[in-house]
């Protein structure tokens, strides 16, 4: 039972902190989760981030889902999904119930525009991460470089190419070498 | 019976939403608009209110939109059917994911989409930086903004010990917070 409270209560802390959006929260799940708790591993954390990136719904709730079933079942599941929507759902119908000009009070879209300059820092905190725990094999690195530049192409231009697609592209490209290469091996035996 | 529709109209937003919120966002506008819920101009609004405010997008959509159509009723079913998905899918991903993850085809695989979404993480990060910092990627240097980013990435990535960050995320969230609202009152 303390557990699935301590799961909860954790997953509400990370919820509260969290905006805008699933990459800033894999910083906060990683610093929290994988380094102070120890709750899962970092190549978990990674295999989750892949996993949440390629399953719908919001990589927030992927990741409770899975960091509370690793650690305590469905039930650990089910506190940590329930604990990372809680803070969101009081603070969104609070808004919708009393607050009707949200954006225009002074001190939040202040306070906002330094919380956006966190998030972009927190997200690149997170993929700098992940790169320097990646190995460094050729075609890692050349995937990586070529989908960074894309994604600022796509990003700068504002094309409609959703981040989904990317991932299928890229996951094609390597179970073709993978074959070609394996295929390569056996005709050498 | 406008609780079935939050629900069903909120379960495929849950469940066709890959890649994360802003990859949703045109399927949200979609449910959304064909439902009458909300007009495009207030749609542009709550998403920049999400945007704002703690938690995953999509969950925050779905609390004001259901809460707005139909009180916290509607806003806990809107919210509970656009996370049941995600929720089902990862638990049976999890239990299943031990036996995959070692398969050779598998591993092809994630060597070449770890590092796509590092790139992309990468990317999002550096251009939600330079988008911050230049109002836009033609328009002039917003000088409270450096002044913001600078602080917070001194903190942030100088203060070490023992080769580990002193401030956590949460703590810099906290942090650049009190900052936005110091540097742009001045």
């Amino acid at each position: 039972m303390k557990d699935i409270l301590e799961l909860f209560l954790t997953f509400a802390k990370i919820g509260l902190f969290t905006f805008g959006g699933g990459y800033a929260m894999i910083s906060i799940i990683e610093n929290i989760c994988v380094e102070k708790k120890k709750w899962i591993t970092h190549e978990e954390m990674m295999n989750i981030t892949i996993v949440a990136e390629s399953t719908p719904g919001p990589v927030a709730v992927n990741c409770a889902t899975f960091v509370g079933f690793k650690k305590k079942g469905f039930a650990g599941a089910l506190a940590a999904t329930f604990g990372v929507i809680i803070p969101s759902f009081v603070v969104i119908y609070l808004i919708a119930m009393f607050l009707n000009h949200f954006l225009e009070i002074t001190w939040i879209a202040n306070a906002f525009k330094g919380i956006k300059i966190a998030v972009g820092i927190l997200i690149f905190d997170a993929g700098l991460k992940m790169l320097k725990k990646m190995k460094k094999q050729k075609f890692m690195l050349i995937v990586f470089i070529c989908s960074t530049l894309l994604m600022i192409f796509i990003t700068v231009l504002a094309w409609n190419f959703s981040s989904i697609s990317m991932m299928l592209i890229a996951g094609a490209v390597s179970m073709v070498v993978f074959l070609i290469e394996s295929r390569k091996a056996g005709e050498k035996k | 019976m406008i609780y079935l529709e939050l629900f069903i109209g909120f379960l495929k937003v849950g469940l066709f939403s890959f890649g994360g919120a802003y990859a949703a966002i045109p399927l949200i506008r979609d449910v959304v608009l064909s439902y009458g819920w909300l007009d495009d101009e207030m749609l542009t609004y709550m998403i920049a209110v999400s945007e704002s405010t703690p938690g995953p997008i999509m969950v925050n959509l779905a609390t004001y939109i259901g809460t707005s159509q139909a009180g916290i009723i509607g806003g806990m079913l809107a919210t509970f059917a656009v996370v049941l998905p995600a929720f089902i899918i990862i638990l049976i991903v999890t239990a299943i994911m031990s036996k995959f993850i070692n398969n050779k085809y598998v591993k092809a695989l994630i060597s070449g989409i770890m590092p796509c979404v590092i790139g992309i993480i990468l990317a999002t990060g550096s251009c939600m930086i330079v988008k911050n910092i230049f109002t836009g990627f033609t328009t002039a240097v917003d000088i409270k903004a450096v002044i913001i980013s600078v602080i917070l990435a001194g903190l942030f990535f100088g203060i070490k010990k023992d080769g580990k960050k002193l401030i956590s995320p949460i703590a810099l969230i906290a942090i650049s917070a009190v900052i936005g609202m110091v540097v742009n009152i001045v």
